[in-house]
């Protein structure tokens, strides 16, 4: 029964991303070992221990075309993961992402740059590294210049470029192309107020012409205002999904909670800290107590990542 | 197979990109620009040719004996210490984009070949002043450069795997580079250290090295041994070196 359901949604609207079962697993170690000298040391004293670590476990969603979808989620959530495994950049440990579709990442702008090369020669580069061909871009260098306002910048080394500059110039090859998926990490504030305008009016236009979108923001403010659905994460799992007003009012469960959690426990230590003086006062060892102290606060803090 | 090569095609022009860029950064600093990359095999050869020509008395065309050593070692340890840190040194890039990485080392090996060939030129020169006159031998130096560019592409794809996860490698190879030079009879004669040339030809470098000069500087046929083993071994690494590559390259990112 539930399947036929399944079955009639996707007939209404095409999908145009799915993420499948996708896990994430990372080996934390405690120190990193990069260098074959303490690797070899290691090896022989036995202290290669590596930790185990779900950054993502089971996350299973569909976003349907033209869907702009916010990844909500506190701190360490996963969700940067998650928008690294779509993109395409982390392969994931288990399950698979099915994307219809190019995907344009529009994250940390202009981190291709190289810095001695001109803008112009940039706009090849970075271009090149974006996967769109020669002709592509020799058709759209013109529309790029332009809407970057470097003018005759164009001609200088990145490298003498201001970080509004570069962000400018990274933003214009980026939504050059007409993409299907685009991912936005954070709101882009690109360039000075007027290049912001400009910007925002180029992805609203973006999302007229029905692109998909995934959003990953920290404020809700923002992803109330752009996306429609929301997935939110915790602890690499998903919690909720559905309507964005539905999993705001999760999110905000979840932050009351924490925030209740933090103010309990640093009452806590508030009060011991308390005693702790009190005792002090009293001629006590407190070199023993503070040692007492610190088990104590190690134990609390474990309950508090559980 | 089909999906690789598909996407090969699409990428084919951020290759292209790539090689330029690391030729075109290579001489933007210098006022010289492109022409240090025939001064500098001539200054080295020049002294070398000084120290080594007066303290053994050599003949006339030993320039040209050093010239074809020197530039073929240069290419090789030249790539493969740019290639083995690209994955690292490009790692901005490739925490933010999917880009196919063994883009990287490729693009270092084949940029440096290009230096190369244009080195060449130096060669030729030499070739010309001591009167190194080219027969039909000479056009068969490019089954050794072919053997020599595999080589080089096999080494580096190794060990730019390697280098994400280990960093120091990159001082270990400069040791075994410098081992490699002085086993591989770029300034001397083999049988000015007593050795026969078989026993050196299992180093693949000597062996590459040893047939360029077979075809350019002594307008010999091949040898038959030598060239299969260096083929052997440039095509056993590239094999290894792909492999490797392809089965540690989802965990570059973690390390970069």
């Amino acid at each position: 029964m539930e399947h036929m359901v399944e079955n009639k949604e996707t007939q209404e609207q095409e999908v145009a991303l799915r993420v499948e079962q996708v896990g994430m697993k990372f080996n934390l170690s405690k120190e990193k070992v990069d260098n074959l000298k303490e690797y070899f040391i290691k090896f022989i004293k036995k202290e290669l221990t590596y930790q185990e670590f779900w950054a993502l476990k089971d996350v299973n969603f569909e976003v349907k075309k033209g869907d702009r979808v916010g990844i909500v989620g506190l701190n360490g959530a996963g969700k940067s993961t998650l928008l690294k495994v779509i993109a395409g950049v982390l392969k994931p440990t288990e399950g698979r992402v099915v994307s219809k579709g190019k995907i344009v990442p529009l994250l940390e702008l202009g981190a291709g740059f190289d810095k001695q090369y001109t803008g112009a020669e940039n706009i090849y580069l970075y271009g090149a590294l974006l996967g769109y061909s020669k002709e592509f871009i020799q058709k759209k260098y013109k529309q790029i210049v332009e809407f970057s306002e470097l003018g005759e910048f164009i001609d200088v080394p990145v490298k003498n470029y201001s970080s509004g500059m570069r962000a400018r110039l990274g933003f214009s090859i980026a939504t050059v192309v007409k993409p299907e998926i685009l991912i936005l990490d954070e709101v882009l504030s690109v360039g000075d107020a007027r290049f912001r305008k400009k910007s925002e009016a180029r992805i609203q236009s973006m999302f007229a012409q029905g692109v998909t979108v995934l959003f990953v923001s920290h404020s809700l403010e923002q992803v109330r205002r752009i996306c429609n659905k929301a997935v939110m994460l915790e602890h690499g799992n998903v919690i909720a999904m559905g309507d964005v007003e539905d999993v705001a009012a999760v999110y905000n469960t979840k932050l009351a909670q924490q925030k209740q959690r933090r103010k309990k426990k640093r009452k806590q230590e508030r009060l011991e800290l308390e005693r702790l003086a009190q005792l002090a006062a009293q001629g006590q060892d407190t070199e023993a107590l503070l040692k007492e102290e610190d088990a104590k606060q190690n134990a609390l803090s474990g309950q508090e990542s559980k | 197979m089909k999906r690789y090569i598909g996407n090969f095609t699409k990428y084919k022009f951020l290759l292209s990109e790539l090689v330029k860029k690391d030729i075109k950064l290579k001489y933007r600093r210098s006022k010289l620009g492109i022409v240090w990359t025939l001064i500098e095999p001539i200054l080295t050869t020049l002294v070398l040719s000084l120290v080594f020509g007066i303290l053994k008395g050599k003949g006339d065309a030993f320039p040209v004996y050093i010239l074809t050593g020197r530039l073929l070692f240069s290419f090789y340890s030249g790539s493969t210490k740019v290639a083995a840190k690209s994955i690292r040194s490009n790692g901005g890039m490739i925490r933010k984009v999917y880009i196919p990485k063994y883009m990287y080392p490729l693009a270092s090996v084949l940029s440096n070949f290009v230096i190369f060939m244009i080195s060449m030129i130096v060669l030729v020169g030499a070739m010309i002043i001591f009167r190194v006159v080219p027969t039909a031998h000479t056009i068969l130096g490019i089954i050794p450069l072919g053997v020599l560019f595999l080589f080089s592409l096999g080494t580096s794809m190794i060990l730019a795997t390697v280098e994400v996860f280990f960093r120091d490698l990159e001082y270990l190879w400069g040791v075994m580079l410098t081992l490699m030079m002085y086993c591989s009879c770029i300034f001397y004669e083999p049988k000015s250290l007593g050795l026969h040339a078989d026993i050196l030809k299992f180093n693949p470098m000597f062996s590459i090295i040893y047939n360029f000069r077979n075809a350019v500087f002594y307008h010999k046929h091949l040898d038959g041994f030598a060239l299969l083993y260096s083929g052997m071994v440039s095509l056993v690494l590239l094999v290894i070196g792909i492999y490797v590559f392809y089965k540690k390259q989802d965990e570059f990112i973690l390390n970069i």
